[in-house]
């Protein structure tokens, strides 16, 4: 087994995702075959090679420090669930 | 503070850039618009937008890289730092985790006895801030908290030093000493209040001669140099108290809290520390060569230390000034103004650490918003230098530009307060005081030679301070004699 039941309950956990014990079985199942899959790279002879952060070979696009209009509170709002005193409204969180 | 242990102190300072915008998109890094006036499809969040870098970001990071010796990685990258939290619209923090833009670098602080302490610098990466939480106090608004993204995206550096430091006052040592630096790089603004400088602090403690660190608790967010040295020495003794019975420190964060000057835990938000770091494919790897580091080498502002250096070298003050000048970027700059318009160094270091700071402490305020500007001054110690005026009328002279922003030409003018150097008139205001005071001068001609003093002040006295002192000296000593 490349991952196991209680690595998939803490990554779901991580990304806020609810799961029944079902879809936590065929997950973990299907997680499984996937990382077996990538693990068939492994395979290959990757001595001297640079790891690839990414997969074209761009570098270096910048923007020059000027600003240039923002939205604006009103249209930054307007797809808001939930809007205050020009702020996004949101249940309470403690720190 | 308990003596059995040695204190072990690293620390990670979030420097906010002095950009005019953020750091991947547009938006004004103005402070104190209208919530959510400042933001843009990229900083907030929405599906679909894409960052691109602000080159200014990476210019004032080599900067600072190159400030702290550090090595300016030649290839960087950026990753998300994934969490949840309302402030934080896309989910992740851009920030960079493997390949940061500098490594290996080291900042030299001063230690009391004379002696110097060099403590490393790990790295220095970018990352953007995160946006502002309110929570409702009314109770209508109780249950809701309040999210502004104008501070979200906003450049920020984070600039890990080595746990090097062994006392709350190293630390603050090094904390006020980069503090100065970020400031004189012209990269941040320094402005603790509103969040351009914050500091959080690892602290551990373990028993001398241990040779690995104790578990260590982070102290967060803290924002002046009083309550970082508050909130370690706190957490030292707290420490100690919990291994002294017999219990054991765990990794945690805590919250320094200013009113009681206690750290409490932070439980809660810590229990999944996993960040799961990766590199952000929205945006495309960081290249640097030599030239790019050599420009910026060559355009880097004098540091604190050679500024104190020169001061000492090329303007003959004693150390001690050019330590005290060089504390405050403006400050120097006013003294070295002050000099380059005529002024004698030793006598401009006098008056800037003497008369302005002193007001200025008085009045609460900084040196760039002192009513007499470096030409001022320097006019009024020119005339100091050519004996228009003495030492004494010129306290009488730097009141009245103080209080009128007048310079002191006009001043010495308006006022009459030029010094009395015609001898002629020395002459007569002498003649008066011996005819005045014929007891004294007799005791002072039967050998009672300190009673010079009361002559030399009855005729400043009546000169009104304007004699010059020196001629006075002179000429009652003769007439004395007489
Ligand atoms: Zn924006």
């Amino acid at each position: 087994m490349k991952i196991s039941r209680e690595q998939v309950v803490q990554v779901a956990k991580l990304a806020r995702l609810e799961l029944d014990n079902d879809e936590l079985d065929a997950l973990t199942g299907q997680m499984d075959a996937i990382l077996a899959y990538v693990d068939k790279l492994n395979e290959l002879d990757t001595d001297g090679i640079i790891p690839t952060s990414h997969a074209v070979p761009v570098e270096n696009a910048f923007r020059p420090d000027a600003p240039v209009p923002s939205l604006g509170t009103e249209k930054a709002l307007s797809n808001a669930p939930a809007a205050a005193d020009g702020c996004f409204k949101v249940p309470k969180v403690i720190e | 503070m308990n003596s059995e242990y040695e204190v072990v102190i690293g620390l990670e300072v979030h420097v906010q850039l002095t950009t005019a915008t953020k750091i991947f998109c547009g938006c004004s890094t103005a402070f104190g618009n209208a919530p959510n006036a400042q933001t843009c499809p990229v900083c907030l969040g929405l599906p679909g937008a894409l960052p691109v870098l602000n080159r200014q970001v990476v210019e004032n990071a080599i900067r600072t890289g190159l400030a702290t010796d550090c090595r300016i990685a030649p290839r960087s990258i950026f990753a998300r730092k994934n969490y949840f939290y309302p402030d934080l619209p896309k989910g992740y923090q851009i920030s960079q985790f493997e390949l940061p833009i500098c490594e290996h670098g080291h900042l030299d602080i001063p230690l009391d006895d004379g002696t110097s302490k060099r403590i490393g610098i790990t790295r220095i990466h970018m990352e953007e801030d995160a946006g502002k939480l309110q929570h409702g106090e009314t109770p209508a608004t109780a249950d809701s908290s309040f999210v502004d993204l104008n501070r979200a995206c906003t450049p920020l550096l984070e600039i890990v030093s080595e746990p090097d430091m062994r006392s709350a006052d190293e630390a603050i040592t090094y904390l006020k000493k980069l503090h100065q630096m970020v400031k004189a790089l012209q990269v941040c603004d320094g402005n603790m209040e509103q969040g351009s400088f914050r500091c959080d602090a690892n602290v551990s403690i373990r028993p001398w001669g241990q040779a690995e660190l104790g578990t260590r608790a982070e102290l967060k967010n803290i924002n002046s140099f009083r309550f970082i040295k508050q909130a370690i020495e706190y957490e030292v003794e707290r420490q100690a108290d919990v291994l002294e019975s017999g219990g054991k420190v765990i990794q945690e964060t805590r919250l320094f809290d200013s009113t009681s000057g206690t750290t409490r835990s932070m439980r809660g938000k810590e229990e999944a520390h996993d960040y799961r770091y990766f590199p952000d494919p929205d945006l495309v790897p960081l290249v640097i060569d030599a030239d790019w580091i050599e420009r910026v080498r060559d355009a880097l502002p004098e540091l604190p230390e050679a500024k104190r250096a020169r001061f000492v070298r090329d303007y003959g003050i004693p150390a001690y000034d050019a330590g005290v000048l060089t504390q405050n970027h403006e400050v120097s700059s006013y003294f070295d103004t002050t000099v380059a318009a005529g002024a004698d160094p030793k006598q401009a270091s006098n008056w800037i650490m003497g008369e302005v700071q002193r007001r200025l402490n008085d009045a609460g305020s900084e040196i760039s918003a002192a009513p007499v500007d470096p030409a001022m001054l320097a006019g009024m110690l020119k005339r100091i230098a050519d004996k228009t005026i003495s030492g004494k009328i010129a306290k009488t002279v730097f009141d009245e530009m103080w209080k009128s922003g007048t310079d002191a030409d006009t001043i010495i003018e308006a006022k009459g307060l030029k010094q009395v150097t015609d001898s002629g008139a020395i002459e007569a205001i002498i003649n008066d005081v011996i005819a005045n005071n014929a007891p004294q001068v007799a005791d002072y001609r039967a050998g009672k030679e300190q009673l010079l003093g009361f002559f030399v002040g009855q005729v400043m006295k009546a000169s009104k301070g304007k004699a010059n002192p020196a001629a006075v000296n002179d000429m009652l000593k003769k007439k004395l004699q007489e």
